[in-house]
């Protein structure tokens, strides 16, 4: 099918079942610990062997030799494959650094051997055994300083690296108030609880890799091309993924190493990343410093805004891309963007959650906020005021569905936004509070996704589809959806996700997963319905699916007895035409923060948290929320304390472990609201839903970071807003 | 992780002579922080001692009306000791400010004493470190260094001590029972019982081979308002950047002890005697020699402003 | 219930007959070892019990308790998120205690009564505290999710037995459960998915059927 025009009326809308706060129906095995992940699959007929990585200890350079022999003496070890062994490979198409094999060493941690043995205990014993003798290469560590060669970047699926709308320069020059300041973000890590993992099978040339991927028919293309074999011997699995955030988006090294230590253990080996290498062997999302420029007139109109950004990665990676949600957010007649790209020997910087959109508006909304200050008006009024309903840099093209200012207004009132003070002057006990809030945009992409949707004699339904549930509720979605589409409960329908012989699926990311895989489960459905209609002689035309039952006119007959003896199956991929081109397709929202900052140490700690969020029709109010409270959480720790630190000498992410890495604890996050405005967007998708996913973590920084200086008058441009940016300035304490 | 074999100690002195006869033993109590560092071959101990049988887990008064706290016992019935919660607040206060439910469960006394710094480099196999590897260099100094220490580093060593717990033990005055291999018990107060990194910053203790820890004695309480402030930059399950330890009295004397930015919990006799004239004073006196990094320095103002906070709290309430 | 995970299809297709033979023997041989006792080995026989039931096992002194849980008796609802004490995701119950099974070696736990998330409830005969995490949607990837439980419920006994926290107000009265007490106590449980607030509810929930 494909979805060239917006959707009229279709059986969704019939609200029976999508759109209803209905329970996951994988909460039973999450909860009890039966869901199987990655590592965990066991068949008690299979004598696994465990595979345990060594990563390299240099950030740049070559590998000269490796002394495998005395890993190989060691007890319990079956083999050793080197990165040396097995050559350099070609490169995945996704992958910006090599994952594994060839001399070459890229960043620190890069997988380069593989120990294989017959207990983990064994395998991690051996390979610290190993001795590596490198010739050590000149690298480029520090964003800072190489930010003065960074060059244009090349323009990627038609995102051109700059853009400029009128006489920015000019109007900036001439504007009646002005801001100019720079910002910047730091290396952030997925920091996903399930370590990647793969167990890897052969059997003769065929391989079976029980994995954990956001995206399985990426992987297992990119698995084939690594590995030099033919993508249909492949037979990928991953009904089950502890987090990915975009970590697992792209092939990783577990997998590759698995299936080589398989091949030269003669036997299944299992592969986990141990924590402490993870952190440097995997991607991250890059740092970035950003220059922001807004030109208004006093009585607050943008007249100019500019946002450019620097950002680093490895050769032939590419840039953080933080400036586009600042080419569709605010009205403004003068404009430009422009992202530069530095060459840095960190680690691969690549996706993760809301990138670009992510770091960017941490940026651009504390502008937004700034500048406001500097027109003396409320920062909500400020940004209803420069509300666009077009495309500002395409004028002539609409949004499909914008209600920025409906969340903004909602959200003040909720929130209490009335009650905030001036900067520095509201104290409660030890701490000094404040109220902020951040406008929330992040691009609604859709995939082509697929499905297959079968019905058989009983009148069950069972959904096939390579999609993954990455936390998301993608389990408990699609089965609404064909619940809804077959007329039948939810109790009627079966899923079963994660696995390459499933029609391909858009897969979990850049928050498109919900809308685009559920409208492939929407089109195999149809398909199904004709089926149906056809094996009975209905027309299909005036037909209907309710109750477990197909009438048409005056005939009425269970699905059970439609399907017959042998059942009936729908496939089918949902495409897409160019609504996309022609309408911009964006989720908005708006969040609003009460912090507390301690007027001794600066701590900051948040008290209050709230998301509005527009994103056409949310199809379970539950799994959406907890999608919007998780981004909150993960956006709390972006702004307060998450930093991969950077050794700049070295090369390397040197607080490479969960201690190090500060993620949000439960003590950090208060009762988090939501609210979803009521809302549908036909131009989207059949399902009129968009995606939500990322939304909440789009702007919840800068909101925390605007809290603070409402409650400190300390404005903090260099995120994690940490005490030590703000004890110097904060008032003596008696 | 290296290969070891493991008994189960039958005596005190069992254990200590087990320890001296083999030189890569070690003991284990809770193994939290112990196994954490095998797991990266920072430890490779080729002989483990389980010394979690010998009954050392009894909390009992002294003669001296103090306090005997035998080294198994784990820090979740310290902090929740009766006698501990009343008269020895600071210490309750600094062992919940640490780690997780879970691991306060399982860390001992003697074990959180132990401790081992958190200092990334150190625990990075990769990154040259003395106190890992004697005379290998110290790759922390020149690299990132916000977490680590101000005061009473060297040139070798800039790793501060992670322990809350200690903190306290060091504001109370806590003594460190021990028995040596040859049966001996001895005596070591807390302020001797760390040592400062100078040229050697693998030693840092003063335990000899094969001593081992049987209690910690708390003299009897004394009195005063116990307040033990952790700053961090997550609001639980963190490393405190600066914590204070204090123990201050009706008439604003007392004493106070610093974690988080020494090599040891940090006390200056002389920021003791200047409490009574406020933080100013009295930090002035922590932090006479500091020696911050460009990274770390807040922490000398972090500790003036905390302290001044704990003073301030301690005269809000009656 | 439906059936989710197409575990037959899969098993099918993993299925190497040749290593299965040998991994047949070598797991019969292991439960069948003889019991050295022999304390100068580097392997040691331990026997405990996990959710009621009892195990002996040979293991290589450097097993974990987790790595026992998991890769020995297969009990792979406790979840290895760092295996350095820094998550929890490994949290069980040891003699009545949470801990965390990462860090402490299986050969330390002769004679003890563990319980995992196994022990707790199974589909259709949940624990009250998974009951309470499914309606409040407590999790979203579901991998801390075996830890937080096991932590959650730990947490209420806790409280029960009037340990204290970092929070607790007057360390001579009586604990309480409270919203701020819960979440301190639960900080050892990191989900990087962020169900933090819905977790607080689940856990504030079955506290109040208990009162």
């Amino acid at each position: 099918m494909k979805f060239e025009k917006p959707a009229t009326t279709n059986p969704i809308d019939n609200l029976t079942v999508v759109g209803k706060p209905i329970h996951r129906i994988d909460g039973e095995l999450k909860t009890t610990g039966r869901a199987k992940y990655a590592y965990e699959w066991h068949d008690p007929d299979i004598d696994y062997a465990y595979g345990y990585p060594l990563g390299s200890s240099i950030a740049k350079g070559r590998i000269r030799s490796m002394d495998t022999a005395a890993a190989k003496k060691s007890p319990g070890v079956i083999s050793v494959v080197t990165a040396l062994d097995v050559g350099k490979r070609d490169l995945g198409s996704k992958n910006t650094a090599n994952l594994f094999g060839g001399d070459e060493v890229q960043h620190y941690h890069q997988a380069i051997a593989i120990v294989v043995a017959a207990t983990f205990e064994q395998a991690r014993a051996a390979s610290a055994l190993i001795k590596v003798d490198y010739a050590v290469g000149e690298g480029v560590f520090d964003l800072s300083t190489a930010t003065k060669d960074a060059k244009k970047p090349k323009a990627e699926g038609g995102t051109e690296p700059d853009s400029s709308v009128g006489d920015f320069e000019g109007a900036f020059a001439n504007a009646a108030v002005k801001l100019d300041a720079t910002y910047t973000t730091p290396d952030q890590s997925h920091a996903m609880m399930e370590p990647f993992a793969s167990i890897a099978a052969w059997n003769g040339d065929e391989l079976t890799v029980w994995t954990s991927s956001q995206m399985i028919d990426w992987w297992r293309t990119d698995l084939a091309t690594t590995l030099g074999i033919d993508k249909e011997k492949i037979h990928l699995m991953s009904p089950f993924i502890g987090g990915g955030f975009g970590g697992k988006l792209f092939l990783r090294s577990d997998a590759v190493m698995a299936a080589f230590a398989a091949k030269a253990a003669g036997r299944p080996v299992k592969v986990a990343l141990p924590r402490p290498f993870l952190v440097n062997n995997a991607t991250h999302r890059p740092a970035t410093i950003q220059r922001i420029r807004i030109g208004a007139t006093r009585d607050g109109k943008i007249t100019a805004i500019g946002h450019e950004s620097w950002s680093g990665d490895l050769p032939g990676g590419q840039p953080e891309t933080a400036v586009m949600q600042t080419r569709l957010l605010y009205a403004g007649e003068n404009r430009m963007t422009a992202m530069r790209l530095a060459t840095l020997d960190l680690p691969e910087g690549n996706s993760m959650r809301a990138p670009g959109e992510a770091p960017g508006l941490m940026a651009l909304e504390i502008a937004i906020d700034e500048i406001a200050v500097k027109l003396g008006m409320d920062p909500v009024e400020f940004r209803i005021l420069n509300d666009t309903q077009v495309d500002p840099e395409k004028p002539g093209r609409n949004f499909s569905h914008r209600n920025l200012v409906g969340c903004l207004t909602l959200g003040a009132e909720k929130f209490g936004w009335n009650a905030r003070g001036k900067p520095g002057t509201k104290r409660e006990g030890g701490q000094f509070i404040g109220l902020g809030m951040a406008a929330a945009f992040r691009n609604n992409l859709v995939m082509p996704s697929g499905a297959r949707v079968k019905l058989d004699a009983r009148g069950d339904i069972t959904v096939e589809t390579d999609m993954t549930d990455i936390g998301t509720g993608s389990y408990t979605i699609l089965a609404q959806t064909a619940a809804e589409m077959m007329g039948v409960p939810m109790e009627k329908v079966g899923v079963h996700l994660g696995d390459s012989r499933f029609p391909v699926s858009s897969g979990s990311g850049g928050q498109f997963g919900a809308n685009s895989s559920t409208s492939g489960v929407y089109a195999a459905c149809v398909k199904l319905r004709e089926a149906v209609a056809q094996k009975l002689g209905f027309n299909s035309q005036d037909i209907e699916f309710a109750n477990g039952e197909v009438r048409s006119d005056n005939r009425v007959v269970p699905l059970s007895q439609a399907a017959g003896p042998e059942g009936l199956v729908g496939e089918d991929t949902m495409q897409w035409g160019d609504l996309e081109k022609t309408y911009q397709q964006s989720t908005f929202g708006a969040h609003f923060v009460e912090v507390g900052v301690d007027v001794a140490t600066g701590e900051v700690r948040l008290k209050r948290m709230l998301a509005v969020c527009a994103a056409g029709r949310i199809l379970n109010p539950i799994t959406a929320r907890s999608q919007v409270i998780g981004a909150m959480t993960m956006g709390a720790g972006l702004a307060l304390s998450e930093e991969l630190s950077v050794d700049k000498r070295r090369g390397f992410f040197v607080n490479h472990d969960l201690a190090g890495y500060e993620v949000a604890v439960h003590a950090d996050i208060p009762h988090q609201d939501v609210i979803f405005m009521d809302e549908t967007d036909p131009i989207s998708s059949p399902m009129k839903a968009k995606g939500v996913g990322e939304l909440g973590l789009c702007g919840v920084s800068a909101a925390i970071a605007n809290a603070v200086y409402n409650a400190t008058g300390i404005r903090v441009r260099d995120y994690p807003v940490t005490l030590d940016k703000l004890i110097h300035e904060l008032p003596e304490v008696a | 992780m290296r290969a070891f074999t493991f008994e189960r100690a039958e005596s005190v002195r069992a254990a200590a002579e087990s320890a001296s006869n083999n030189p890569e033993a070690k003991f284990i109590a809770g193994g939290t922080n112990l196994l954490d560092l095998m797991k990266l071959e920072i430890e490779v101990p080729t002989h483990l001692i389980d010394v979690n049988g010998l009954g050392l887990d009894k909390i009992e008064v002294t003669s001296e009306g103090g306090l005997r706290i035998g080294a198994m016992v784990r820090n979740t019935d310290l902090a929740s000791h009766e006698t501990v919660r009343r008269d020895y607040g600071l210490l309750s206060r600094a062992l919940v400010a640490g780690a997780s439910g879970q691991l306060r469960n399982k860390a001992t006394t003697a074990g959180n004493l132990l401790q081992r710094t958190r200092c990334p480099y150190f625990y990075d196999t990769a990154q040259s470190c003395n106190k890992r590897m004697p005379g290998s260099g110290c790759s922390a100094i020149g690299g990132v260094t916000r977490q680590l220490g101000v005061i009473g580093t060297s040139e070798a060593c800039i790793a501060t001590h992670p322990s809350d717990m200690a903190v306290a033990m060091r504001a109370l005055d806590a003594v460190v029972e021990t028995t040596r291999p040859d049966g001996t018990n001895r005596s070591i107060p807390i302020s001797d019982f760390h040592h400062l990194p100078g040229d050697s910053p693998h030693i840092e203790t003063a335990l000899e081979k094969g001593e081992m820890i049987t209690a910690v004695t708390l003299p009897k309480p004394a009195g005063g308002m116990h307040i033990y402030r952790k700053v961090r930059d997550r609001a639980s399950y963190a490393f405190a950047l600066v914590s204070i330890g204090a123990i201050i009295q009706a008439d604003g004397t007392g004493r106070v002890a610093v974690g988080g930015v020494a090599p040891k919990p940090w006390r200056v006799d002389a920021a003791d005697a200047a409490l009574a004239k406020g933080a100013k004073a009295a930090c002035a006196e922590l932090m006479a020699d500091a020696r911050p990094t460009d990274d770390n320095r807040f922490k000398i103002a972090l500790v003036e402003r905390t302290l001044a906070a704990v003073i301030e709290e301690t005269r809000d309430k009656p | 219930m439906i059936e989710i995970c197409p575990f037959e299809i899969s098993r099918r297709d993993l299925l190497v007959s040749s290593a299965a033979t040998a991994a047949f023997a070598s797991v019969a041989g292991n439960a069948h070892a003889q019991i050295s006792g022999n304390e100068m080995q580097q392997s040691s026989n331990v026997s405990f019990k996990v959710n009621g039931e009892e195990h002996a096992l040979e293991l290589d002194n450097r097993t974990t308790l987790l790595d026992a849980l998991r890769e020995h008796l297969h009990l792979t609802g406790t979840k290895k998120g760092c295996d350095h004490g820094q998550c929890g995701a490994c949290t069980v119950m040891v003699d009545g205690r949470r801990i965390n099974s990462c860090l402490t070696l299986a050969v330390m736990h002769d004679g003890d009564e563990i319980t995992t998330i196994e022990g707790y409830g199974r589909p259709g005969n949940l624990h009250p505290m998974q009951v309470a995490f499914v309606k409040h949607d407590g999790f979203q990837c579901g991998y801390c999710t075996p830890g937080q439980i096991c932590s959650s419920i730990a947490v209420l006994q806790e409280i029960e037995a009037n340990i204290p926290s970092h929070v607790t107000g007057d360390l001579t009265e009586k604990a309480s459960v409270t919203s701020a007490e819960i979440r301190e106590r639960m900080s050892g449980n990191i989900c990087r998915c962020g169900a933090y607030s819905n977790i607080v509810e689940a856990i504030t929930e079955v506290a109040g059927s208990k009162a």
